[in-house]
């Protein structure tokens, strides 16, 4: 596994604040898992606002990714192990906490 | 209290522990308050540990070459990291913020650590920023770019 600077990615989403990058995963995927700040993701512990939505298509795996200067991405990886990973941990569904 | 080994912390525990969440640093008077910060803090007793991005560190360590002001500094990303596994801990953690972003990490260390926070939002959104804190912590709102004069005022009631 390696950490998310080096991921082959596709940004989706770049310098946009933490709601907007929740947002697009609520509208894009039906496959959304919602996690809490600090949940290990591609080696690196995620920064958010929960609940932090992550989508999901097949093997690919749509994150948000904050930078303290430039706000948040919103990544695009394909990873079959981590995706695997992802959907052993029956994470939450649903956006309630 | 900082603790990367996990051992004897109550053995290390001399003096308040305080971190400083520093992110990034397009807002001058970021720099020069936590240089004050740091230096007030430290001469009350107060042990202070700086977490901030790389291009911070690098100001930090031209702007203070001997470290008189700003002592341990860690990586923001790896202290956060620390956090999440509960390597670490302190008393109270100060985090500055003037971007969506900076709310962001606020509010991930707030849901990490359940010290006393102080969240000081600055720039020229400070306003509108404080707006998106929706969680428990204390708060020095001034919207400021250079002029440190009220940010100093403001924190001094806090600390001194």
């Amino acid at each position: 596994m390696t950490c998310v600077e080096d991921l082959d990615k596709e940004v989706i989403l770049q310098g946009s604040s933490f709601k907007e990058s929740r947002e697009y995963v609520e509208a894009g995927f039906t496959e959304i898992y919602y996690v809490d700040p600090g949940f290990r993701l591609f080696e690196k512990h995620i920064i958010g606002i929960p609940p932090i939505a992550i989508g999901m298509d097949h093997d690919f795996i749509v994150f948000p990714f904050t930078k303290p200067c430039y706000g948040t991405f919103l990544l695009k990886v394909e990873d079959a192990e981590e995706a695997k990973r992802l959907r052993s941990l029956k994470l939450n569904t649903k956006k309630g906490r | 209290m900082i603790n990367n080994s996990g051992n004897n912390m109550n053995e290390q525990k001399e003096k308040n522990e305080v971190i400083l969440f520093l992110g990034c640093p397009e807002v001058p008077v970021q720099m020069g308050i936590s240089l004050y910060l740091s230096y007030i803090l430290v001469k009350k007793g107060y042990s202070v540990t700086v977490a901030a991005n790389p291009s911070v560190i690098k100001l930090a360590r031209v702007s203070d070459p001997e470290r008189h002001y700003m002592g341990r500094m860690i990586d923001l990303d790896h202290c956060i990291g620390d956090l999440a596994e509960k390597k670490i801990s302190f008393d109270t953690a100060i985090a500055f913020a003037h971007n969506d972003a900076g709310i962001t990490y606020a509010t991930t260390i707030r849901y990490l650590h359940a010290s006393r926070l102080i969240l000081v939002i600055i720039g020229r959104n400070a306003e509108d920023l404080k707006k998106l804190v929706d969680f428990q912590c204390e708060m020095v709102v001034e919207k400021t770019v250079h002029n440190p004069v009220e940010l100093k005022k403001k924190l001094d009631e806090v600390f001194l």
